[in-house]
């Protein structure tokens, strides 16, 4: 067994030293230097082209996806250990998408296996790039009370409707959405997921600027869009059971951005170099926030050994929401405050990452809705 | 699985209604519960088999003690078959080994005499020990020896010409005398006074003048059961705590209702799980990778501190008026929290060791 893992990890060591292009070894993890992918991709650099598209060819881009939908087929050890072999060369991922962190996931859990062998290569291969439509002007929290309708056509849903903060719709090629499709029955269980062409005709973005300055949501407005009855996942009204599914993986992912505080050079190392770590006050919380940090990294790694591979961590993925997003928003405050005036201006990258961490216990469902689905689904609170 | 066994048996032996009843009956100690502990192998957790211990490991030692922590079972667990059998396990010696096969058969307790002022310090013991012919006299004064009102024998740290020594002697050597202190926790500690003590070169644990090479692991072995203990400890006031959620009504409701209480306890549930992944793996370090465990080591006692403060603090307000009183059982965690953040090092002696390994 370990024999085989030392022999797997040797194998994508001399892998990854052949194969993965100087310019993708200075381990950048901005939202600037991903590679997202899509139709409508600009590869920032040839090497991130060629990066991308070796890794592809290995199914290195999820690795552990089934080989047949375009992954490796490797298991949680042997996904660990790529993911160390990738951090020793500072090498950065390949492509990150919402395909890959969560309609991936729930296609492979509810799609059927022609959806999965149509959807899936696509995302591994950063061809198709999705977005996200959940969230409506009048159903945040309170998801299950999304509008947006969608009427029977016999061969096809009629979708009418607008959703709200979609996260690169305007960049996507496919949307995956909640969308209405009983009105008559209990809010959650008239709900069908639907997967939608963003170049069908009614499809429509309009993007929302941001308090960091940028402006990567959108709203998104369907206007008579024709939906194909095939492009449904999972049963017509128990989308709900889909959506769900999909957000314990969107949230797991997310409560990685509270990693950056478990990662090899401490904050507090970063502040002390850039001599922002004299003022006592400053410098006792950076020491809490430094235990949290490496406490938290344990447990997010602890929480993905107990759960299957690809399986996710379910209800206990609210945890790892709530803390991970909380400890990263509490990290940047601490660089702004070890920065002092010097990340007050807006050619400072600080300022825009402080900014945008603020969303982090926001999206994908907020801190205090992570806190009452413990406080029910694990504590056994009454609701 | 040991931690299902060893539920079993101490919701049996030592529930929460042990402490209390010694400290009803005026006690600190209960013999006859250490000498059941032997028989299952545990007060020879970390002594090798050749002792006759179990030699199941740190990890296993943390789970026993997360599990005592949960009702608080009054024991010399970590004084003895943590850090005294950790102590000796570096000195490969008869003597040594003759100890330790006492240690897992239970007929010896040991207690850690380091402090000295009020806060967990090492580096800056005054005790001396001065050289006397072929032996050694030490004199000065110990305080917060925890099991030092009642262990047969005494680990002692001291100054000596070219640093620190620890010395191993009986508790009841010519020139010892001990006076128990009250403590907050119910729970055994003494001051101990030692004047012109004997004690020769066979009583030295190791090298003169190098407690460290054998303190310095047997310091951490007992601040990562100290740790599981106290995660034990909040857990067990946790439960307690959901539990009367579920249980009492105000305003026509369960109290478990009130959002205002629900995340909170919630919140509080997720600082358990996090403490918990950080003496798992303080655990797994000590025994796999002891030379590089001392970051895993502090990093789980700072947040176990932490934690279990909270834990106890939450209960009691949670609990309302039955909180405070005697009669209810939080204010029993609440005080062996505030012992436990103390002992062997406090949440900012911690934070300085882990800030110092990550390099600021
Ligand atoms: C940067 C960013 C990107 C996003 N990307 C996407 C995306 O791609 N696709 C998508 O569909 N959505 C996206 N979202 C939307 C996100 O999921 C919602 O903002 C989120 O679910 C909260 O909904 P809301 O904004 O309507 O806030 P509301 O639900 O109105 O909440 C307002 C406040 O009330 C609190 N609150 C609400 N209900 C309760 C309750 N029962 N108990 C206690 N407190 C409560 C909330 O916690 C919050 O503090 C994104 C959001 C952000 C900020
Ligand atoms: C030392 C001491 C002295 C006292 N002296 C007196 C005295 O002299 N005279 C006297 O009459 N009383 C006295 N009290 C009683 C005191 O006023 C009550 O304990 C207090 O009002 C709380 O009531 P309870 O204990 O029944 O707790 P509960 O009401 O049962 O409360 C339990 C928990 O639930 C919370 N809770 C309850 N309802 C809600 C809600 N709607 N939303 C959110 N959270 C809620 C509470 O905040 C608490 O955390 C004393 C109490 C103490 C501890």
């Amino acid at each position: 067994m370990s024999d085989d893992l030392a022999q797997f990890r040797a194998t994508i060591r001399t892998w990854l030293e052949q194969n993965c292009p100087e310019e993708m070894r200075d381990g950048a993890v901005g939202e600037d230097s991903t590679c997202w992918g899509g139709k409508n991709w600009n590869f920032t650099s040839d090497a991130q082209k060629i990066w991308l598209e070796r890794c592809a060819a290995k199914g290195y881009t999820v690795p552990t996806w089934p080989v047949e939908y375009g992954g490796a087929g490797m298991n949680r050890e042997q996904e660990k250990i790529w993911l160390e072999e990738l951090r020793a060369i500072n090498g950065r991922l390949p492509l990150q998408s919402f395909g890959i962190w969560m309609l991936g996931p729930a296609l492979l859990h509810f799609g059927s296996h022609e959806q999965k062998l149509h959807y899936l290569p696509p995302i591994a291969r950063g061809e198709i790039r999705w977005c996200q439509g959940y969230s409506e002007p009048g159903a945040g929290s309170d998801l299950a009370s999304v509008q947006t309708r969608g009427e029977d056509k016999g061969d096809h849903w009629l979708v009418n409707g607008q959703k709200i903060w979609t996260s690169y719709a305007d960049k996507a090629d496919w949307i995956f959405a909640l969308i209405r499709t009983d009105r008559e029955a209990k809010k959650h269980l008239g709900i069908s997921f639907l997967l939608i062409d963003m170049t069908s005709p009614g499809v429509s973005t309009k993007p929302i600027r941001l308090i960091s300055g940028k402006s990567p949501f959108c709203e998104t407005f369907f206007d008579n869009v024709e939906v194909p009855k095939e492009q449904i996942v999972g049963t017509e009204n128990r989308g709900w059971d889909v959506a769900k599914y999909l957000l314990t993986h969107e949230r797991e992912m997310i409560s990685g951005s509270g990693m950056l505080a478990g990662s090899a050079r401490s904050l507090g190392a970063i502040l002390a170099e850039d001599g922002g770590l004299d003022e006592p006050v400053l410098r006792a919380d950076v020491m809490r926030a430094e235990i949290d940090g490496l406490a938290f990294g344990l447990t997010l790694e602890r929480y993905k050994d107990q759960a299957e591979a690809g399986q996710g961590t379910g209800d206990a993925s609210a945890m790892l929401k709530y803390m991970g997003t909380e400890l990263n928003k509490r990290r940047q405050e601490l660089v702004m405050a070890g920065a002092g005036s010097d990340a007050l201006s807006w050619e400072d990258e600080r300022a825009p990452h402080w900014l945008r961490s603020k969303a982090n216990s926001i999206e994908g469902g907020t801190s205090e809705v992570m806190l009452s689905i413990i406080s029910r689904r694990i504590l056994g609170l009454p609701g | 699985m040991l931690a299902d066994a060893a539920r079993g048996f101490l919701d049996d032996a030592a529930p929460l209604t042990k402490l209390r009843g010694l400290r009803d009956a005026g006690k600190t100690h209960d013999p006859a519960l250490w000498t059941e502990m032997a028989q299952m192998g545990w007060t020879g957790v970390l002594v090798p088999e050749e002792a006759g211990g179990s030699d199941m490991g740190h990890a296993a030692a943390c789970v026993l003690a997360e599990e005592m922590g949960k009702t608080l079972a009054p024991t010399p667990f970590l004084s003895t078959a943590v850090i005294a059998a950790t102590a000796l396990r570096q000195v490969a010696s008869d003597r040594a080994t003759a100890a330790l096969s006492k240690i897992a058969d239970g007929t010896v307790t040991y207690a850690l005499a380091i402090d000295e002022g009020k806060k967990f310090d090492p580096e800056t013991v005054e005790l001396t020990a001065e050289k006397d012919g072929n032996g050694f006299r030490l004199s000065g004064r110990k305080r917060f020896v925890v099991d030092g009102g009642f262990a047969d024998r005494l680990l002692v740290l001291a100054r000596t010409d070219g640093g620190l020594t620890l010395f191993d002697i009986p508790a009841d050597r010519a020139g010892i005398s001990r006076n128990a202190t009250p403590m907050i926790d119910s729970r055994d500690a003494a001051e101990i006074d030692f004047d012109k003590v004997e004690a020769t070169g066979e009583d030295v644990l190791g090298q003169v003048d190098a407690a460290m090479t054998v303190l310095q692991p047997a310091l951490e072995a007992g601040q990562a059961a100290l740790a599981a203990e106290m995660t034990g400890l909040a857990a067990g006031a946790f439960g307690m705590t959901v539990g009367y959620l579920k249980e009492r009504k105000q305003f026509g409701m369960l109290i478990g209702s009130f959002q205002a209480l629900q995340h909170r306890a919630a919140d509080l549930w997720c600082e358990c799980e996090v403490t918990a992944s950080a003496i798992l793996h303080a655990g797994r370090m000590l025994d796999s990778d002891p030379q590089a465990a001392t970051l895993a080591v502090s990093l789980a006692k700072a947040r176990a501190a932490d934690t279990a403060q909270r834990a106890v603090q939450e209960g009691v307000q949670m609990h309302g008026g039955i909180g405070m009183t005697d009669e209810f059982d939080m204010g029993f965690y609440m005080r062996r929290a505030r012992v436990g953040a103390e002992w062997l090092g406090d949440y900012g002696y911690h934070a300085g060791v882990v800030a110092r390994l990550r390099g600021f």
